[in-house]
């Protein structure tokens, strides 16, 4: 039985942790709202250049003449997976899906005999990967210290996947990232990178037997449009994922908060009905002392 | 006169989705303009004015900075690198503009990259002089 001043002190303890963890909803929660406004902002542009991307290769068909980026090279043995996560934890499964969600995919290509390679935007991927597949960790990018992230660092992150590519060392790129539903849902998701990923279903633009014409030629666009959709969709994940983070924290928060409220109630319960018995004894002591008088 | 479907989008917003008559586009081999039924075309953009005709309002113009247009049979779309409407363009956000193109020069690798750096900095020059004064 924890005495009267035990019980003060976890009360005043478990107070304060309360205290922090609303203040840490609230930043959230405001951090969230500018955030969630940029992902959305940000979706239209990546959606047109995929529906663009769409219909350039139902037109160019399969020809074999489609550049590596569009058309993958040849071969898909190599794999490199981008791991966006969030460089801070406290925001409850948010990282844990993301990383669950990578390792079954590593698992799927090891199975197959495929090389893997990783990619980590993020360092709570990092830490978590590091421990079962640390070798193959190739990279990490942090935002840490980046007050606002913007479209320079998807273009870092597109210049170190664009180095590994161009090297030869990988075939296929994959992105994943917690796509923000709403604020309580973050789905973690896998897009392809490359070769661009076409969703399925795409509805392509129907030219009725036409072709497109270019400017300045076709081969100068595409050089130009499918790195810039790399870029593009790179930029989308991250502020997908910066959304889903806040949008996660501030449900954990939430619940911490909540938590915290009951866990004080039950402690003031047992505090004021142990006072009680305390004062009981008390009298009982006095009046049986006075009796006996 | 016919309508067709418009979208500008760029990679910060979306500027612009609507049923519009005409549009004339900074094309990188000069400026065309697109009705309703234009032939299927994809090119890459120069910095310059898009000009939006729609019916029941004002003609629009906004200001692109590279990027790329495709023409199909659904409409038009423009995928702008920098895309802002011109009301909002003033001499201090096009010498922003001027610098940045300025510090793609310095950036490029190889003369191909370089020479249309050069291209872009020198139009965007142009406009800070036909767009101000």
């Amino acid at each position: 039985m924890p005495s009267l001043k035990d019980l003060r002190n976890r009360i005043a303890s478990v107070k304060s942790t309360r205290k922090i963890t609303r203040a840490m909803q609230l930043v959230a929660a405001s951090k969230l709202k500018r955030a969630q406004e940029a992902a959305e902002a940000a979706r239209p542009y990546a959606e047109k250049m995929q529906a663009v991307l769409a219909n350039v290769a139902a037109s160019m068909g399969n020809n074999g003449g489609a550049p590596k980026l569009l058309a993958g090279t040849g071969s898909d043995e190599r794999h490199l997976l981008v791991v966006m996560t969030a460089d801070r934890g406290l925001c409850g499964g948010f990282n844990t899906n993301i990383v669950k969600l990578v390792r079954q995919r590593i698992e799927a290509l090891t199975r197959d005999g495929k090389t893997v390679k990783i990619l980590c935007v993020g360092r709570k991927g990092r830490d978590q990967l590091k421990r079962f597949y640390g070798a193959l960790i190739v990279d990490t990018v942090e935002f840490t210290g980046i007050r606002r992230v913007g479209f320079a660092q998807a273009v870092d992150v597109a210049k170190r996947v664009f180095e590994l590519f161009d090297r030869g060392d990988v075939d296929v790129a994959t992105m994943f990232f917690g796509r923000f539903k709403s604020v309580i849902s973050q789905v973690p998701t896998a897009q392809r990178l490359i070769p661009a990923e076409i969703p399925a279903g795409a509805k392509t633009a129907d030219l009725k037997g036409g072709a497109y014409e270019y400017e300045p030629d076709e081969a100068v666009i595409l050089a130009d449009l499918l790195p810039r959709n790399v870029t593009v969709q790179i930029f989308r994940g991250i502020l997908e994922s910066q959304a889903s983070f806040f949008g996660a924290q501030m449900a954990a928060m939430d619940s911490a908060t909540r938590n915290a409220g009951e866990v004080i109630d039950e402690l003031s319960l047992r505090y004021n009905r142990s006072r009680q018995a305390q004062i009981t004894k008390e009298l009982i002591e006095i009046i049986s002392g006075a009796e006996a008088l | 006169m016919a309508k067709f479907h418009f979208d500008l989008v760029s990679p910060e917003r979306l500027l612009m989705s609507a049923e519009v008559t005409q549009v004339d586009v900074p094309g990188i081999e000069g400026d065309f303009g697109v009705l309703a039924g234009h032939a299927p075309l994809i090119t890459s953009l120069r910095p310059g004015v898009v000009a939006i005709k729609a019916q029941g309002r004002d003609d629009e113009r906004i200001f692109v900075r590279g990027g790329f247009a495709e023409v199909n049979l659904d409409g038009l779309t423009i995928l702008a690198e920098e895309a802002m409407p011109l009301a909002e363009l003033d001499a201090a956000a096009l010498d922003a503009q001027v610098k940045d193109a300025e510090e793609d020069l310095g950036d490029a690798k190889d003369d191909a990259a370089r020479q249309k750096a050069q291209e872009s900095l020198d139009r965007l020059r142009e406009l800070r002089v036909a767009l101000v004064h």
